[in-house]
């Protein structure tokens, strides 16, 4: 270690990438399953509004439920077939509870609904473009799954200098990013102009790491027509693909802690989510399938599949060939952010990057050990966070200790984890915080609201009975008169 | 001396001015605190902690006739927020508290005869006369109120189900 090395920054770890074979073999196209289940949940924000009902026909792109408030998108049927149901079904998600989906028998026509392309997107205002990439369902196809017109319509209100493409693609062993820059470079190039005109930014810069040549390649011979794209090369280290770290790296701008990337002038993106974006405007086509990786040593064929959103992945695997050896652990996403699903009878959803299966002996786990205080997890924290401290305050159920100490900054990377010699289970510790915090951060919101409620009753109670006397008074005082009346008649007509 | 003394003496004479006048001009009626503890309660008025309402409860809590864990509702977070602001510890691991409950309408044997809707303090109970009732999940505090009423037996006290949403990570077992 030379002496300027000191210098340098430490974040970020360097796994085995286990990229290949995957990455280099010829992407598939997953036939049409019998069945689709499709979550109406599979973005951040509100869950999209059923609008199909059961028995009803669809068609491939037709919307089937629509975006629900602000930050929401819809979703449309991945392929053309009879709504069978519309129920609960397993979650891709760790916790394997129930979530809400519409169940599609296909016809395997796979017949389109009319499509609306537009072939001169620059001639359109910015938020037109913004609102058919919402109605088109897209959202961030990295794994975060934000709704991406969102971010296109930032533009709008914030002025945004610089574009800043993710095909970093830092996760090990997912490829699916590579393989799409490899094969439809133009598509991607494509998206990246429309993006650039909706946002109004001056130059997009295309992050992609050096371990994958063909791919910068590819980009580049792509890229060259267009003065205003530029593709860039950067180290390959995890968690480069995170947004706060390619903007650093390619912007040279670090965004504040309280503060989002647009609060700099920049915004970020995917590479599958400038393809999807293209194909949202040149072909009025929704986002109902996308390019997924499978790998794992348990993988019998690992490779890149374009699989339909709402594939079941045990429907997935058994295209691809199957298991070679028993699964212990299945895995939707990276193997350093996925999660882990219960089974293999969950659909994959917009956001599934991948799906992997480890082997007992991949997993390679171990019981975790008391800290020795190495600092090893300090060092590799890519936010400067003190992972360590973190962890013992949470563990003593100190959460506002952990607060204070930037838990609110931990991007949930694993680093501190994949580093830590004694195999704690640190960022577990800090999911499990974080949604601590926002649960407690749920019950103040609610207590509040029901607080509104009740002295709302109260007030209407009062109202009531107040309405009520003034109303008997009333009564009363009309009765008194007519007696009087009735008496006064009476000795008017008397005398 | 003389001026020592005389200055002193001025100077108390003012200072005790300013005070009286301050005393009578910023005068606080009840006790703020109470206000403060009662603001943290659900607000609901169940009286399932025995006192009449939030603000006795809060008034007990601050005389010290009740503990800050008296409110099922609000439960060990309540306790615990409650704690903190009384600047008092307590072990809240004896406290015991299954998480959030709601009511559930039984609908096969809900009659519709409407009285639980008028008891709720939350107006979370819907359903016209004769008509199947329900609770609205969002807005029901758990109070118990409407159970006491229901001539049949269809309303009962169930956890908060766990979405999706809701479910956090497990706390990792100590290493």
């Amino acid at each position: 270690m030379g002496f300027m090395d000191f210098f340098k920054s430490s974040w970020g770890v360097h796994p085995d990438d286990h990229k290949r074979p995957a990455a280099d073999a010829a992407a598939r196209r997953v036939p049409v399953p019998p069945r689709v289940y499709i979550p109406f949940s599979q973005h951040v924000g509100a869950p999209a509004r059923p609008r199909v009902v059961v028995g009803q026909h669809v068609l491939k792109g037709e919307c089937i439920a629509e975006a629900q408030g602000n930050i929401s998108a819809p979703i449309h049927a991945s392929t053309s077939g009879k709504v069978t149901a519309i129920g609960e079904i397993t979650a891709p998600h760790p916790s394997g509870l129930p979530i809400l989906a519409v169940t599609i028998d296909s016809d395997g026509d796979e017949r389109w609904i009319g499509t609306e392309p537009i072939h001169d997107p620059f001639s359109l205002a910015p938020a037109d473009l913004a609102r058919k990439v919402a109605e088109a369902g897209v959202v961030g196809l990295g794994g975060a799954t934000f709704p991406s017109a969102v971010k296109l319509a930032l533009g709008l209100r914030s002025k945004i200098t610089q574009l800043i493409i993710n095909g970093s693609e830092c996760e090990p062993y997912l490829s699916c990013d590579d393989r799409l820059m490899r094969d439809s470079p133009e598509g991607i190039i494509g998206g990246i102009r429309i993006m650039l005109h909706a946002t109004g930014a001056n130059e997009a810069l295309v992050g992609i790491e050096d371990n994958k040549p063909e791919a910068i390649a590819a980009m580049r011979k792509a890229a060259a027509p267009y003065s205003e794209i530029r593709i860039c090369p950067v180290p390959a280290r995890y968690p480069m693909g995170s947004d706060r770290q390619l903007i650093l790296e390619l912007a040279g701008k670090e965004v504040p802690s309280d503060a989002r990337a647009a609060d700099v002038g920049v915004i970020v993106h995917n590479v599958g989510t400038a393809f999807a974006t293209r194909q949202a405007i040149y072909e009025g086509r929704p986002l109902v399938s996308r390019l997924m990786t499978l790998n794992g040593d348990a993988m019998a064929n690992p490779g890149n599949y374009e699989v339909l959103v709402g594939t079941m992945v045990s429907d997935l695997i058994a295209f691809s060939g199957g298991y070679k050896s028993p699964a212990a652990r299945l895995i939707m996403g990276g193997p350093m952010m996925g999660s882990v699903i219960p089974h293999a009878h969950v659909p994959v959803v917009k956001g599934t990057a991948g799906i992997l299966a480890f082997t007992a002996a991949e997993l390679a786990e171990e019981e975790a050990r008391n800290c020795i205080r190495c600092g090893s997890c300090i060092r590799a924290c890519p936010m400067g966070l003190l992972p360590l401290e973190m962890a013992n305050n949470i563990r003593a159920d100190k959460l506002d200790g952990a607060e204070q100490l930037g838990l609110g900054d931990c991007i949930s990377c694993g680093c501190c984890s994949y580093v830590c010699p004694s195999r704690i289970p640190l960022v577990q510790y800090f999911t499990h915080a974080k949604g601590q915090l926002w649960a407690q951060e749920r019950g103040k919101l609610r207590n509040e609201s029901t607080k509104k409620l009740a002295i709302r009753r109260t007030e209407r109670i009062e109202r009531e009975a107040r309405e009520k006397a003034e109303a008997a008074a009333k009564r009363k005082a009309d009765k008194a008169a007519a007696a009087a009346a009735a008496a006064a008649k009476k000795e008017t007509t008397g005398a | 001396m003389i001026i020592a003394v005389a200055s002193l003496t001025l100077l108390s004479l003012i200072l005790g001015l300013i005070l009286g006048f301050a005393d009578r001009a910023f005068a606080v009626e009840g006790n703020a605190f109470v206000g403060e503890i009662e603001a943290m309660m659900p607000g609901s008025n169940c009286g399932q902690c025995g006192f009449p309402g939030c603000s006795g409860a809060a008034n007990a809590i601050v005389d010290g006739s009740a503990d800050v864990t008296c409110c099922p509702p609000g439960g060990k977070a309540l306790a615990a927020a409650l704690a903190a602001k009384m600047g008092i510890t307590i072990d809240l691991t004896q406290l015991k508290d299954d998480g959030p409950k709601i009511a559930v309408v039984a609908e096969e044997i809900c009659i519709g005869c409407a009285r639980c809707a008028k008891v709720c303090p939350t107006d979370a109970i819907i359903g016209a006369a004769k008509q199947i009732h329900n609770v609205l999940r969002e807005a029901c505090t758990g109070c118990n109120s409407c159970v006491e009423k229901c001539p049949t037996e269809a309303l009962t006290l169930k956890p908060l189900p766990i979405t999706v949403q809701h479910w956090v990570w497990p706390k990792p077992l100590a290493a």
